[in-house]
């Protein structure tokens, strides 16, 4: 259970990140972030996992304030919350099944990781988690050999081999086609589905957030405006978190698909 | 009809650089034609002999070092071996020795300021001593012989490797290092899983690089007696004896050449 009491963040050129934020997301949850480029998402999902540190509050994550962690503490946090990125951050001159077991680094020590020592349930778990997003055949490609989508893909699996708790997605389809796009968020509700992972998604598409999600967190100007199932969503609740009339580039389009 | 048409008459097309700058690069032109022109005129005036007594020279010069005696040529490889033995010792070590100290000079991975500045600030002195220098001050320290010329050379490529490095480390993608930190890593694993790969390639062929500038400055350190061929060459120098240094200096020229075409092949392989 992920739990913001009162959670603000200032950033250090004084630009107000989170402003009094009180969230509480259960286990299992589907849960996607909207609201325009500046209003405090990536701030929001990078505070969970402590790739930036809110200024106050307290941030509980199983019923743990995570806030104070540093060190080991710290990444073992990070070890049991999986992050999947806008551009993939995949190491590119390292080929796919190297960098989908670097989803294991926090869970082997040093001198191991770095002999590639890796146990062998370890290399199997990765294998295993190529299969599950369908690009097992491309095992030893470079990573810059495959497509968008495809490294994407490579992406998820690295986090399904860290094994997490939690999954935070920031904005993981902007830069790919609409297609592409609803394969990715298929996976990622399939494995929030079956592995009962908490998944936290970043999307600006409004069609996208309300195919997938289970519940919508709308963010404005860093402070939380919405917070509700998808059920209790029109498009008058997206007008009032962005704070304007839709536009055709508010919608990702391509759902036709099943 | 024609009248109609927009009129691209040439006040109304603007130009592709705004008038102030023509203005600031017409003058920077002119400044720099000025400041040559006075340095040729003053070079000129203090300059003794000037380019005629050089071609006489010349004529002298050839006179005594031709024809080279390649007679020499068996007992100059062992020399020559050293030499190049100098260069590959000399630029192994300061290979290791850079990791540390490029790491802590980029600014990307060393996140804390005072060491960070402290490296740089290091590296900086260290490459503000020439090579010469160097050698000489070894040579007093350790007597004449090899071990002084590998110690100046190490320092010497030690300077400019781990800058070159440490720059190649600043211009990396630090989007992996991000994720990887984010799935638990600690700074080792960070620095060899998302670095390392990223770096590699520009690693060995700077260092490539930098071991064939220490072929070339192990030879001129021999001249103040760091060892190996240069050492030798002095001492024909020395002793007037100039088809033997002719001889020695086509031996060193072939052998440059031959490691620099091979160690670019080596790197263009690499990148």
């Amino acid at each position: 259970m992920i739990e913001f009491k009162d959670v603000s963040l200032v950033y250090p050129n004084g630009t107000q990140g989170l402003k009094n934020i009180n969230v509480k997301i259960n286990d299992g949850e589907f849960v996607v972030i909207v609201g325009l480029s500046g209003a405090g998402k990536s701030t929001f999902i990078r505070s969970i996992n402590r790739l930036v540190t809110p200024t106050s509050g307290s941030l509980l994550i199983d019923n743990e304030d995570i806030l104070s962690y540093h060190g080991k503490n710290l990444r073992k946090l990070r070890t049991k919350t999986g992050m999947i990125f806008q551009n993939y951050n995949l190491v590119k001159r390292s080929n796919v099944l190297k960098n989908v077991l670097a989803g294991r680094l926090g869970h082997t020590g040093t001198l191991r990781s770095i002999l590639n020592l890796y146990k062998k349930e370890d290399i199997g778990l990765a294998y295993e988690s190529l299969k599950r997003v369908n690009i097992e055949e491309k095992l030893y490609n470079r990573a810059d050999e495959l497509s968008g989508g495809q490294q994407q893909r490579v992406s998820i699996a690295r986090v399904l081999t860290q094994q997490p708790n939690y999954i935070l997605a920031d904005e993981p389809v902007a830069s790919l086609d609409p297609p592409t796009s609803h394969q990715v968020m298929t996976y990622l509700k399939k494995i929030n589905k079956e592995d009962n992972i908490t998944t936290i998604v970043n999307l600006h598409f409004i069609d996208m957030a309300m195919e997938y999600a289970d519940r919508i967190i709308g963010m404005r100007a860093g402070e939380v405006v919405f917070d509700g199932p998808v059920s209790e969503v029109s498009e008058q609740t997206f007008e009032e978190i962005y704070g304007r009339s839709i536009r055709e580039d508010d919608l990702r389009g391509g759902a036709n698909k099943s | 009809m024609t009248k109609e048409k927009p009129s691209l008459t040439a006040d109304k097309t603007p130009s592709i650089y705004p008038a102030k700058t023509k203005m600031q690069v017409t003058l920077i032109f002119f400044v720099i034609i000025g400041i040559y022109l006075f340095s040729m005129y003053w070079t000129q005036r203090e300059m003794v002999g000037g380019i005629g007594g050089a071609l006489g020279n010349m004529y002298v010069v050839i006179e005594k070092f031709f024809p080279p005696n390649f007679a020499v040529l068996p007992a100059i490889w062992e020399p020559m071996a050293q030499t190049i033995q100098m260069a590959i010792l000399a630029t192994t070590v300061s290979a290791i020795l850079t990791v540390p100290l490029a790491l802590l000079s980029a600014q990307n991975v060393t996140t804390f300021k005072p060491l960070y500045y402290l490296t740089r600030t290091f590296l900086n002195i260290l490459r503000t001593i020439p090579d010469l220098v160097l050698a000489v001050l070894f040579v007093g320290l350790f007597g004449i012989g090899l071990f002084p010329g590998i110690l100046a050379l190490i320092v010497f490529s030690l300077g400019i490797l781990a800058k070159l490095i440490s720059e190649t480390i600043e211009s990396v993608d630090m989007n992996p290092m991000e994720a990887m930190r984010a799935s638990g890593g600690n700074t080792l694993q960070v620095i060899w899983y998302a670095l390392v790969p990223q770096v590699a390639p520009q690693f060995a062929s700077l260092v490539l690089y930098v071991f064939e500038i220490n072929i070339r400055a192990s030879v001129v350190l021999g001249l103040v007696g760091a060892g190996g061929i240069g050492l030798i060459l002095n001492q024909q120098l020395g002793f007037y004896n100039y088809p033997n240094a002719m001889a020695i200096i086509i031996l060193i020229f072939v052998v440059v050449i031959v490691i620099e075409f091979i160690s670019n092949k080596i790197r263009e392989a690499l990148l």
